[in-house]
C-alpha cells in the first residue's frame, strides 16, 4: 500500500515508498513465515544496493535467457510452445540452484501469440527456427525515411495504423482505425465506429481478441511460477516493465542499424525530432508496467550508444539527452531504471556522471565495461553491477570464475551500492561455472 | 589519383563523392583509377577508426557512398574488360545459429575494397558450407562472425572441420561476444576485435 501523499511525495520518496511496499510481506500469500522472511530480507538486500547503502552481503541476480532450458534438458521452442513443461522445467532450475535469490527472468514466450500475429520483426525457436535456435531480430528498415514527419508528429497514431499491420500482418486492418476525435461529439460517433465496423478493421480486433485470448493462458501460466518462485520460495521478482533508449526506439526495430546510423548524415534534424516525440512513451512504458505489477524497476537494454557505436559528439547529441530525459521522467514516478549497459561504455561514463543524475535512483549492469573506472564514474550516484563475462560462464573453469568474482568483489564491493550479476543474458554456461559463480558471489559479498 | 575525390569520400560529402566520380568516369577516366581512390579514402576512414576518430556509422556511411560508386565502376571496368587486382581469397559468413551480419557486411566490404576476392555466405551458416566454400574458392583465408554466445560452439565445429579439409588453413573469428578466451577455446588463429583488425589479420596471411 502506498501513502495518501504519494503523489505529493519527491521522487526519491516515491521510489521509497513503492520499494517499502515490495519489501513488504504484508498481505502476501507466503507458503510460510520462514519464507516470508527470506523473501523481505532478499528484497531488502536489494533495496539497499540500488539506494546506495551497504546491505548485510552483495545481492546476486541473474537474467538467465536460454540457460535454464538447456541445463534442465528442455528446448528453446518448449519455452515457448509448452507452457506447463517450462513451469516444471524452471521450477525444477530453482531447485537445483538453491542460491538463485532473485526470480531468473528467462525466454519463457508466448509463441502461439506471435505465431497468430505473423510477428516478422524475429525469428524464434519452434517458429521459424530449429527447436534449440535462440530467438533473434531481423534486421530490415521497418520505418522508411519519409515516415519521419508522422512518427514525430503523431507517434502512437503512426505505430498503431502503419507500424503494428507492418510486422504483425494479422493486424493490418487497424491501418482502417479511425480518428480518436471521432468520440468527441455524439454526431461524429457513427462515422467514427463505421469504420471500425468495416470488415478489415474488425477482423483486425478479433484478431486482437483471440492474442488476448492466448496471452491470458501464458498469463495464467507464468503467474503460477511467479507465484511458486516468490510466495513458495521466496524470490523477490526484480523487473517490472521494459523501456529503452529512445534512440534505441528508433534505432532497433524502426530505422533499424544500418539506416539510423546514416540517418545521424542525412537527417540529424529528424533524428532529434523523433527521439524527442518518443520519450514519453518511453516514460510511460516503462512506468505503465512497474506500476501495475508492483514491482518498482524498469529494465532498459542500451544498444546503439555503446563503444565506437557512435562518437562522443554524437552520443552527446543524438543519445544521452533523451535517455536522460527519459530516466529522469522514470525516477519522477517512483520507479528505478535499470541499465543493461550492452557492449562497452569506457567512453561514456565521464559524460555520465556530469549528468548529476539522483543519487540512488538507477541501476546500471554493465558487460564490457571496465568496472575500476565505472565504480569511479558512476559507484558514487547508481547502483552497478554485471561485468561477468558470457566467455567466462561458457569456456571458463570453476577456478577462474572464482578469481574473476573475488576480483570484482574488491574492486566494487566497498561501500555498498553494487549488485553481482553476469554481463550477458545467460544464454550458455557450463553448469559447473555458474554454480562456481554463485559460490563465489556468496562466499566474497559479505561485509 | 584525385584528391577531390578522396577528400569527398574521407569527409562523407555523399553528394559531392558520387557527383566527382560520374564526372571522372565521363570524362575517361580509367574505372580502376577511381575504385583505386575509393580505397585510398578507405584507407583513411580505417586508420581514423583504429585511431577513435572514426565510428561503425562513418564506416557504414562510407560504405554506401563506396557501394554507390562501385555501381557506377564494376560495369564500366566489366565493358573495358577490366578486373580487380586481387590479393588473396577470403571466405566470410555469420556462424550457424546466429543472423547477425552488420559487422560482418562492414568486414566483407573492407576485405573487398582492400583487393581481397571475398565469398560472403551471409548468416546462419553450417560448418559443412565454410568448408565447402573453402575447397571451391581455394581460399585460405576464413572469417567467422558471430554476436552471441550461442556461436561459440558452430565456431568451434567449423574450425574442426576447415582444419580436417586443410591443416595450414587460417581461421579468424570476430563479433560481439568474442574474445581471446573464445579464440582459444574455438581452435581459431586468432581474434579481430574490429573490422580494421580483421583486414590487418588478412594481409597478414595473405
Amino acid at each position: 500500500m502506498l501513502p495518501d501523499n504519494f503523489a505529493s511525495l519527491t521522487s526519491e520518496q516515491k521510489i521509497d515508498a513503492r520499494l517499502a511496499d515490495w519489501i513488504s510481506t504484508e498481505g502476501k500469500p507466503f507458503a510460510s513465515p520462514e519464507v516470508a522472511e527470506l523473501y523481505r530480507s532478499r528484497a531488502q538486500r536489494y533495496a539497499d544496493a540500488f539506494r546506495l547503502r551497504q546491505p548485510d552481503r552483495v545481492p546476486t541476480s541473474v537474467v538467465t535467457g536460454d540457460f535454464q532450458q538447456h541445463v534442465m534438458g528442455v528446448t528453446l521452442a518448449d519455452y515457448f510452445y509448452d507452457y506447463p513443461k517450462a513451469v516444471g522445467a524452471a521450477i525444477g532450475f530453482y531447485e537445483r540452484f538453491p542460491l538463485v535469490d532473485y526470480f531468473p527472468f528467462s525466454n519463457f514466450q508466448p509463441g502461439p501469440v506471435f505465431d497468430l500475429l505473423g510477428y516478422t520483426l524475429y525469428r524464434w525457436p519452434g517458429g521459424q527456427l530449429a527447436a534449440n535456435q535462440g530467438y533473434q531480430y531481423v534486421e530490415g528498415e521497418y520505418m522508411t525515411a519519409d515516415e519521419y514527419d508522422e512518427l514525430i508528429r503523431n507517434p502512437e497514431g503512426w505505430l498503431l495504423r502503419t507500424y503494428w499491420p507492418r510486422v504483425m500482418p494479422a493486424l493490418s486492418g487497424l491501418a482502417g482505425f479511425p480518428s480518436l476525435l471521432g468520440s468527441l461529439e455524439l454526431p461524429f460517433v457513427p462515422f467514427a465506429f463505421s469504420a471500425i465496423g468495416s470488415p478489415q478493421v474488425t477482423a483486425a480486433l478479433e484478431t486482437l481478441l483471440e492474442a488476448s485470448r492466448l496471452t491470458g493462458q501464458f498469463n495464467a501460466n507464468m503467474g503460477q511460477l511467479i507465484g511458486t518462485a516468490m510466495f513458495g520460495r521466496g524470490m523477490p521478482v526484480t523487473l517490472g516493465g521494459f523501456s529503452k533508449a529512445p534512440f534505441d526506439f528508433l534505432g532497433d526495430t524502426l530505422r533499424g542499424t544500418r539506416s539510423v546510423m546514416m540517418d545521424l548524415f542525412r537527417r540529424p534534424q529528424k533524428v532529434l525530432a523523433a527521439v524527442e516525440a518518443i520519450t514519453p512513451l518511453a516514460v510511460k512504458m516503462a512506468v505503465d508496467a512497474a506500476v501495475g505489477s508492483g514491482v518498482p524497476f524498469a529494465f532498459l537494454p542500451l544498444h546503439k550508444g555503446a563503444d565506437g557505436f557512435m562518437s562522443d559528439a554524437d552520443f552527446a547529441k543524438f543519445y544521452w539527452p533523451s535517455l536522460e530525459a527519459t530516466l529522469r521522467g522514470i525516477v519522477a514516478e517512483g520507479v528505478i531504471p535499470m541499465m543493461f549497459v550492452e557492449g562497452g561504455y569506457n567512453s561514456r561514463l565521464a559524460h555520465m556522471a556530469e549528468a548529476n543524475l539522483p543519487a540512488g535512483t538507477t541501476g546500471w549492469m554493465f558487460d564490457q565495461t571496465d568496472m575500476a573506472n565505472a565504480k569511479k564514474f558512476v559507484g558514487s550516484w547508481a547502483a552497478i553491477g554485471g561485468n561477468v563475462p558470457g566467455s567466462l560462464f561458457q569456456t571458463g573453469t570453476p577456478e577462474t570464475m572464482r578469481a574473476y568474482v573475488r576480483t570484482l568483489m574488491e574492486t566494487c564491493k566497498p561501500g555498498g551500492g553494487f549488485f553481482m550479476a553476469p554481463g550477458v543474458v545467460l544464454d550458455h554456461a557450463r553448469e559447473e561455472n555458474f554454480q562456481a559463480w554463485l559460490e563465489a558471489g556468496l562466499e566474497y559479498g559479505t561485509y | 589519383m584525385n584528391q577531390e575525390l578522396i577528400d569527398a569520400i574521407t569527409e562523407l560529402r555523399e553528394e559531392d563523392a558520387v557527383a566527382i566520380a560520374d564526372r571522372l568516369l565521363d570524362a575517361g577516366t580509367s574505372p580502376s583509377d577511381v575504385l583505386d581512390d575509393c580505397k585510398k579514402a578507405m584507407d583513411v576512414i580505417g586508420h581514423q577508426f583504429e585511431v577513435g576518430e572514426s565510428f561503425i556509422p562513418e564506416l557504414i556511411f562510407a560504405g554506401d557512398i563506396l557501394a554507390q560508386i562501385a555501381r557506377r565502376v564494376k560495369p564500366r571496368m566489366q565493358a573495358a574488360g577490366e578486373t580487380q587486382a586481387r590479393i588473396g581469397k577470403v571466405v566470410i559468413g555469420t556462424v550457424q545459429g546466429d543472423i547477425h551480419d552488420i559487422a560482418k557486411d562492414i568486414v566483407s566490404f573492407m576485405l573487398d575494397i582492400n583487393g581481397f576476392e571475398v565469398t560472403d555466405l551471409g548468416v546462419d551458416v553450417a560448418p559443412e558450407r565454410f568448408v565447402e566454400a573453402a575447397r571451391e574458392s581455394g581460399a585460405r583465408i576464413v572469417g567467422l562472425s558471430g554476436f552471441l554466445t550461442l556461436a561459440y560452439d558452430p565456431m568451434k565445429d567449423t574450425v574442426a572441420q576447415l582444419r580436417a579439409l586443410d591443416p595450414g588453413i587460417h581461421v579468424m573469428i570476430g563479433g560481439g561476444q568474442m574474445d581471446e578466451q573464445v579464440r582459444e577455446y574455438t581452435g581459431a588463429d586468432a581474434y579481430g576485435k574490429d573490422a580494421m583488425a580483421a583486414i590487418a589479420l588478412a594481409r597478414g596471411w595473405a
